[in-house]
Parts: structure tokens; C-alpha cells; sequence
């Protein structure tokens, strides 16, 4: 069965924490990211879909101030990524695919690594570094070298460091990928928590459909550079699939897409 | 950045500077009482400890000759082995300035060098002084203060080269080998191809009874100018000037004018500090510019560089 926490009207949200208008890259002659307006609603869940090369982590890169836009605005929690790249950073958790650590050092040395970079003193991080391993996990495995950890392990603790800095928002670029199906469900039950009980935002982006519709409350389809639908998934069922059908897959949905585009 | 002394790289240049400083020491400090048996009043015999060859080789050759390795060592995976194993992307998404990584690099580098040089010359004079029982005075150490400056920066350039190269290449092995094989180019082909280069332009005849003095400047001339171009022979000529103080002009005989000649004639006597010092003067800001210069390099290079996890 399909669900979706989706809200229905845009207009009734709250408050907006991603803004662009008519945001653009360009690698010389190939347009990455086109004209991208988006709105992201505080503590949603957003699924960010498209096949791979669409610009989608060019579209990260650029929320973060990693990568400079061609042209037009963006806001990350109220701050210009361009101009004040530390104050959304300091917002912010990325978690990349495929995330690495420093495999010499333990768990906790890892964090503790990343609690330093972000300024928090250490018995501040301390704790927090303790709480969060328990939440993924790994306390009992908070003093082996990361090098010997494995993937699922790395994943958690990927989740686990980007938590450290008490995001507002966290991108995860295919958090799931590589965990075996346990791992999954509660890797997808933990960022679900993350949004509904600290109203945190998560803007998702992942290859696995059915999972994006298990916990997103909206969803974008990004191909070839354009923002091809943005909206609740029943949304966008509806006006794709047609009013009547009540059992769909978001895989039909994107696959309909993908074929128009 | 304190990974640097943590790791069994940072053992191993220990390892190396102990047995360096070990073997210079009490090869140098043998040597040196032979040396001195003759002599009425040796002067600045401290300064001996480094700068004499002993058996095989003073302690001024082996920094100039394997400096860099340590510099090449320090840093030619400083930023593409954070690429390779991922967390460079993660690393730039914490609030910090991404400048500040390479600066980290760098500068954990250069304290890592620096403390590198002050145990190995710690070590030589420690053994030296009980050795051959001298006593440095407050001369002597001022040289070797400025040697150590200058072969800080010295290393520091060939961190800079190395670091480059690691920003540069994604492999880590295609950047230790370019840094390698810069390092031989310099110590061997430079010097090398200054003979081969004067040579060319100025031959000296080797069958002809009279050889033209006007050539044989000319050779030395050209020979000199073009193995400066090396960071290594820049080093050495200023060190080993700085640490020996009977070297009044870091040119070779043959190109002093006459009035130079003359004076070296007449005052038999070592330099004073100042004068050593201003004599080395533009090999030191040749250093630091070549120094400051490939950092900056490097800088710009990663600052420009677009950061993709793929």
C-alpha cells in the first residue's frame, strides 16, 4: 500500500528553508541545471529523482556554496550559498555516496574529527557523539578502526557524523544504497524520525523508487537539467496516471516521465 | 592536521633522522680530530660538525641531496588520498574556509619538517659536543639558526611541489613519481646540463696547448647560470656559505673579478655574520620565492579545482 505524508496544497506550508529562482549551471556549453525553481518546506521530506547525469548533484553542490551558479538565486536557511558558504554549511549536513572516513582512526575519533571542524567544544560533542552512535548503532563498535567496518556500518556512521552538527537540513545522496534489507528499513525509519520528532529536513536523493515513496512527502523529477514535476506523489499520480487509478507505483509515474522527456 | 605524527611514515623519518644524525655525528667527529691535530688555533670548529665531509658525506650534502625526499614523503598525497578514500567531499562541506585545507596541509608539513631539522641538529651538535668537546658561541649558532631557516624553506618548497602534484593528479602514485622524478631531474640533469649546454656554447678544445681565458669564463659562466636554475645548487651554495665562514663568494674561482681576487688574498681571515649573510642574500630570496610561489600555485590550482564526489 502506498502512502504518502503529503500535504496536499503548497501554499498552505509553513516556512520555505531552500529557495531558487531560475538557478543555472553551465559547464561550458552543457547546461547542467536549468532554470531550477524550487521551494523546499521546513521539516518535509523531499525525494530529488532523476536518471544519473540529470544535475542533481550539481544542484547539491550549489546549495552548499561548493559550486558557483551559472546564474540566479538560491537560499539555503535564509543565507546565500555563494556569498556566506559557513553559515549554510554550519546548517547543513551533507552525507556524499558512498561517504569515506579516515579508516586509522575509531568511530568516535571520526566524529570527533567532524565535531571539531564545525567548532563544538569537546565536552560539548562528547555526549552527542555517544548518543548518536547508540541511535545508529555502533556504540559497541565505537572503538574499531573504521577501515574494518562494514558497508551498512559505513553508512550508519555516515549518518551519525552528518547528525553531530545539529543540521536544520540534511542532503543524503543514496543513503540506502548497499544495506541489506534490515539496514534499509531502519535507515528509512531513522531519517523518517529525523523529520517528524526534531522536524528536521532531509532533501533525498536516490535511485531506489520505492523506497523515496515509502517516506517522502514530495518529490522532484530532475531530467537532463529541468525540473520536470515537483509534488506529492499522489499529486503527481493523479494528473500522470489519471484519477481513477488508486494502485500506483512512483515507478510508473517516473517511468512516464522519463519516456516524455 | 595531526595525523602527521601518528603514522608509520612519520616513524619512519624519525627512524632516519636518529640513525642520519648518529652516523654524521661520530663519522664528522672523528674526522674533525684528525683534522685539527695540526692546527694551532682552530676557529668556529663547531660549525665543522656540519659542514665537514668526514668519510662519505657532511651533514649540508645529505639535507641537499634528500631533503626534498622528506618534503615528497610529507606531501604528495595530501590532497588526493582525501579524494580517494571520499572524505575530501565531506571535509569542504563543514563550515570551514576551503582554503584552510590546504593551508592545514601545508603548514602541518612545514612544522612536521621543522621539527624534523632541530632534532637532527640537535642530535649532531649534542654528540658533537661531547665528541670534540667544543662549545659553540653565539656566532655559531646564529649560522646555524640560518641554516636551518633556510633549509626549513628549502623542504618547504619541495612539500609545496609535492602537495601540487597531489592537487593536481588523481592517483596518489602518478604524483609521488612526478615529484620523484622532478627531484632527479634537479640533483642530476640540471647540473649536468649546465656542462653539456656550456659546452655547447663556449667549447673549450681540449687538444689545443692555449686555451682562451675568454672561453673558459664564458663556459664557467653560462655552466653556473643555468645550474642555479636548480632549487638544489641555490641551497647548497647558500648554506654551505652560511655555515662556513672561510667562504667569501659562493662563484667558483675562475669568475672572481680582480678586486675580489685581491681582497681574498689579503684578508685571511673568516667573515663576519653580516657579511656571510649578505653575500647569500639572494639565494635566500630566491628560496623563499620559489617557495611562496609554488604554494601559491598549488593554492590557486585547489581553490579552482571543482570538487566532485565521481
Amino acid at each position: 500500500m502506498p502512502c504518502s505524508f503529503g500535504w496536499g496544497d503548497d501554499k498552505v506550508r509553513g516556512q520555505s528553508i531552500i529557495e531558487t529562482e531560475k538557478l543555472t549551471k553551465r559547464y561550458g556549453a552543457q547546461t547542467a541545471v536549468n532554470e531550477l525553481d524550487l521551494k523546499i518546506w521546513e521539516g518535509e521530506v523531499f525525494g530529488f529523482l532523476g536518471p544519473n547525469g540529470a544535475g542533481k548533484t550539481t544542484t547539491l553542490l550549489m546549495f552548499l556554496g561548493l559550486t558557483e551558479p551559472t546564474s540566479g538565486k538560491v537560499n539555503v536557511c535564509g543565507f546565500d550559498p555563494k556569498r556566506d558558504p559557513l553559515r549554510v554549511k554550519e546548517k547543513v549536513g551533507y552525507l556524499p555516496e558512498n561517504v569515506g572516513f579516515y579508516d586509522d582512526m575509531d568511530a568516535r575519533q571520526n566524529l570527533q574529527f567532524v565535531a571539531r571542524l564545525n567548532r563544538i567544544p569537546d565536552e560539548i560533542s562528547a555526549p552527542r557523539i555517544d548518543s548518536w552512535l547508540k541511535e545508529v548503532g555502533l556504540l559497541e563498535e565505537a572503538e574499531k578502526k573504521v577501515g574494518i567496518y562494514s558497508k551498512g556500518m559505513r553508512q550508519r556512521l555516515g549518518i551519525a557524523e552528518v547528525m553531530i552538527k545539529e543540521p536544520r537540513l540534511i542532503f543524503l545522496d543514496e543513503p540506502t544504497i548497499g544495506l541489506d534489507p534490515d539496514g534499509t528499513n531502519r535507515m528509512l525509519d531513522l531519517i523518517h524520525s529525523l523529520s517528524r520528532e526534531k522536524n528536521i529536513t532531509v532533501f533525498l536523493s536516490s535511485h531506489l523508487l520505492d523506497q523515496v515513496q515509502r517516506i517522502c512527502d514530495r518529490v522532484g523529477i530532475m531530467i537532463k537539467g529541468n525540473l520536470v514535476a515537483v509534488g506529492p506523489i499522489e499529486e503527481l499520480a493523479k494528473k500522470k496516471l489519471g484519477l481513477d487509478k488508486e494502485h500506483y507505483t512512483l515507478e510508473e509515474i517516473y517511468m512516464k516521465y522519463f519516456k516524455e522527456a | 592536521m595531526e595525523d602527521h605524527f601518528s603514522s608509520t611514515r612519520f616513524l619512519l623519518i624519525s627512524a632516519l633522522i636518529v640513525m642520519v644524525g648518529v652516523i654524521i655525528a661520530s663519522m664528522v667527529g672523528m674526522s674533525i680530530q684528525e683534522e685539527s691535530k695540526g692546527m694551532a688555533k682552530p676557529t668556529l670548529l663547531f660549525l665543522w660538525l656540519f659542514t665537514s665531509t668526514g668519510k662519505l658525506f657532511s651533514f649540508v650534502q645529505f639535507i641537499g641531496f634528500f631533503g626534498p625526499l622528506i618534503g615528497i614523503i610529507l606531501g604528495f598525497d595530501a590532497i588526493n588520498r582525501e579524494r580517494v578514500s571520499r572524505t575530501l567531499s565531506k571535509l569542504i562541506a563543514q563550515p570551514i574556509y576551503r582554503d584552510s585545507v590546504i593551508n592545514g596541509k601545508f603548514l602541518a608539513g612545514v612544522v612536521t619538517i621543522a621539527i624534523v631539522l632541530v632534532a637532527i641538529i640537535l642530535i649532531i651538535s649534542g654528540l658533537g659536543i661531547r665528541l670534540i668537546g667544543v662549545v659553540p658561541g653565539p656566532e655559531e649558532v646564529w649560522r646555524v639558526a640560518i641554516y636551518f631557516i633556510a633549509s626549513l624553506l628549502y623542504i618547504s618548497f619541495w612539500l609545496g611541489i609535492s602537495i601540487l602534484f597531489s592537487v593536481v593528479f588523481r592517483s596518489t602514485a602518478t604524483s609521488a613519481l612526478a615529484a620523484l622524478a622532478l627531484w632527479i631531474f634537479f640533483s642530476f640533469f640540471v647540473s649536468m646540463g649546465a656542462g653539456v649546454l656550456a659546452d655547447a656554447v663556449a667549447p673549450i678544445s681540449q687538444s689545443s696547448t692555449r686555451v682562451d681565458p675568454e672561453i673558459v669564463i664564458r663556459h664557467e659562466k653560462i655552466q653556473r647560470v643555468v645550474s642555479l636554475f636548480s632549487p638544489m645548487t641555490l641551497y647548497s651554495e647558500a648554506t654551505s656559505t652560511v655555515l662556513d665562514p672561510m667562504r667569501k663568494t659562493t662563484r667558483g674561482l675562475l669568475l672572481m673579478g680582480p678586486l675580489e681576487r685581491l681582497s681574498l688574498a689579503r684578508f685571511q681571515n673568516p667573515l663576519t655574520l653580516p657579511q656571510s649573510i649578505y653575500i647569500v642574500l639572494p639565494h635566500l630570496i630566491s628560496i623563499v620565492a620559489i617557495t611562496f610561489l609554488c604554494f601559491g600555485i598549488c593554492y590557486l590550482f585547489f581553490m579552482r579545482q571543482e570538487i566532485r564526489t565521481v
